[in-house]
């Protein structure tokens, strides 16, 4: 999932101050998932910013399964023609839907929107990918360097890591350590004199904003027309 | 094809090899390099020009590099990955072929979280293993990372660094294996203190016959003072200062006299190891020890060849 975390109530202030007319709108996927951006969270911010703005600004409050897909969002068209400014509690994604959606709307973050990862333990989430666009899990034990080593040294760990964790944080284990343990237990530890040569980055955003057309897809699509 | 360096040509002669570490200065002053220099000059085969280690920004080990032929020496062009995409690194390489400079150290590079500007944003385009094998393609195909040809001989004794004491310890000798494969000709070790540690790894390195296919320059660094040997023993990651180690700084009446019989100790053990083939002395900031050091570890007078 995508996973995210509110911004400071401080910051989101800053942000909606003017505003007469405010739609807080979450979303019920990855943001409910990580607690971030659901029904709950959307409710408590809106109360939040109630108590700091008065009663002269008006709060509604609202939350799409999706806020990166129209069918979703169009369910909430009313409610976001009327608000001066919606402040998504959905990812970077949403934000940007919401203002793709409804020309004109003012669409405001009230998350930061983190990394894609999982949850490794309640209250914990833990970043897996960087959707470097050119997947080599298959060649480092399913365990991505890319993502996990603050590094992405795809040949290995660098001088750094101790005791099992990476020289940035007690907190987070070396990827290269995982993938040694890992490919030990498969058997499969030949595979770490590989070499991965330099890597060819435009499948990743140095490629430019990326974007992937099914032709087989729009031909359907195009038929139905 | 030799790349004619001195500290290539000192270790093809089978001669013990020494190399020195030369920190750029935090400003513009080259005077500082010119004078660091010439305290090396003597004592040791090759100079280190470190590419802002630490992740701090120092005079560019380009710059440093190029200055050190002029004087008449013979640089180690350190260039790491964290800053620089493989544009810029090929670009530094011509440039620095171009002005003589012949012996050059790939290294990933100390994450900038650990350095003066810690929200950098990192480029890690490359890692080490590939910036070696785009350095041997540029000298022995005469081609970038890219295929595309360039002009010129690019003679090079490309380098890399090893650190036997981080983990996964097992794995270490494979991370060796890799470079020795992409093109790595010389080896300098991360500081070696834990002296079993490094000979296993050694054993392990022989077992592989790396030792042949490249030459083990072991790290030395040797201690200031007690703080530094604990600082190093327990907040450096990937360096191992053993107990004892420590305990010989913290007994000595005078432990900057200690710290350097420790480093000669070191280097005379290392020196009795099958397959090291000579010692990178880093004394950072301490340039001066590095003669006196040379010196009682019987290292001296260097070769001319």
């Amino acid at each position: 999932m995508i996973v995210a975390q509110q911004k400071p109530l401080d910051e989101i202030r800053q942000m909606v101050s003017g505003f007469r007319r405010l739609l807080v709108l979450g979303c019920g996927t990855c943001t409910t998932v990580c607690f971030a951006g659901g029904e709950k969270e959307v409710a408590v911010v809106a109360t939040a910013l109630r108590s700091v703005l008065g009663p002269e600004v008006e709060i509604g409050e609202a939350v799409v399964q999706r806020q990166c897909e129209w069918e979703f969002l169009d369910q909430v068209g009313e409610a976001v023609r009327r608000a001066d400014a919606v402040l998504s509690l959905g990812c970077g994604v949403g934000v940007q839907g919401i203002g793709e959606r409804y020309g004109g709307v003012i669409a405001l973050p009230g998350l930061n929107t983190a990394f894609m990862g999982l949850t490794e333990a309640p209250g914990i989430w833990g970043e897996r990918c960087m959707a470097c666009g050119d997947c080599l899990l298959h060649r480092t034990g399913g365990i991505c360097p890319v993502a996990r080593c603050a590094k992405s040294l795809l040949n290995g760990p660098c001088g750094g890591p101790q005791d099992g964790h990476c020289e940035l944080s007690v907190d987070n284990p070396c990827a290269w350590v995982l993938i040694h343990e890992r490919l030990e237990a498969q058997g499969r530890l030949d595979q770490l004199e590989e070499i991965i040569p330099a890597r060819d980055w435009k499948a990743s955003h140095s490629g430019g904003p990326r974007r992937i057309t099914r032709p087989d897809l729009r031909e359907m699509v195009e038929e139905e027309v | 094809m030799p790349a004619g360096s001195n500290l290539e040509v000192v270790l093809a002669a089978g001669r013990f090899a020494v190399t020195a570490e030369l920190g750029p200065p935090k400003g513009t002053n080259l005077g500082v390099v010119e004078r660091k220099a010439e305290i090396l000059r003597h004592c040791c085969d090759a100079i280190n020009l470190t590419d802002n280690q630490t992740a701090i920004v120092r005079m560019s080990s380009l710059a440093c590099a190029i200055h050190l032929r002029r004087m008449g020496l013979d640089p180690v062009m350190q260039m790491t990955c964290r800053d620089r995409n493989r544009l810029a690194l090929q670009s530094d390489v011509l440039g620095a072929v171009g002005a003589g400079v012949r012996n050059f150290l790939c290294l990933s590079g100390d994450h900038q979280q650990f350095g003066n500007h810690p929200g950098a944003k990192n480029v890690f385009d490359l890692d080490s293993i590939q910036l070696i094998q785009v350095l041997a393609g540029m000298r022995d195909a005469r081609r970038f990372q890219s295929g595309d040809e360039f002009t010129g001989d690019v003679s090079m004794f490309i380098g890399a660094a090893a650190n036997p004491f981080a983990d996964p310890l097992p794995y270490r000798v494979v991370r060796l294996a890799k470079k020795v494969r992409a093109g790595a000709s010389f080896i300098q070790t991360q500081a070696v203190y834990d002296l079993e540690i490094f000979a296993r790894w050694m054993a392990q390195v022989r077992a592989r016959g790396l030792h042949e296919k490249t030459a083990i320059l072991a790290g030395i660094v040797p201690l200031k003072s007690v703080g530094m040997a604990r600082y190093m023993r327990d907040y450096v990651s990937g360096i191992v200062v053993p107990d004892g180690v420590v305990s010989r700084m913290e007994d000595a009446s005078d432990p900057k006299a200690e710290g350097m019989a420790i480093a000669v100790d070191i280097i005379d053990a290392v020196r009795d190891i099958p397959g090291v083939r000579g010692v990178h002395i880093m004394a950072v900031g301490w340039e001066e020890v590095v003669p006196v050091l040379a010196e009682r570890a019987g290292l001296l007078p260097r070769p001319l060849i």
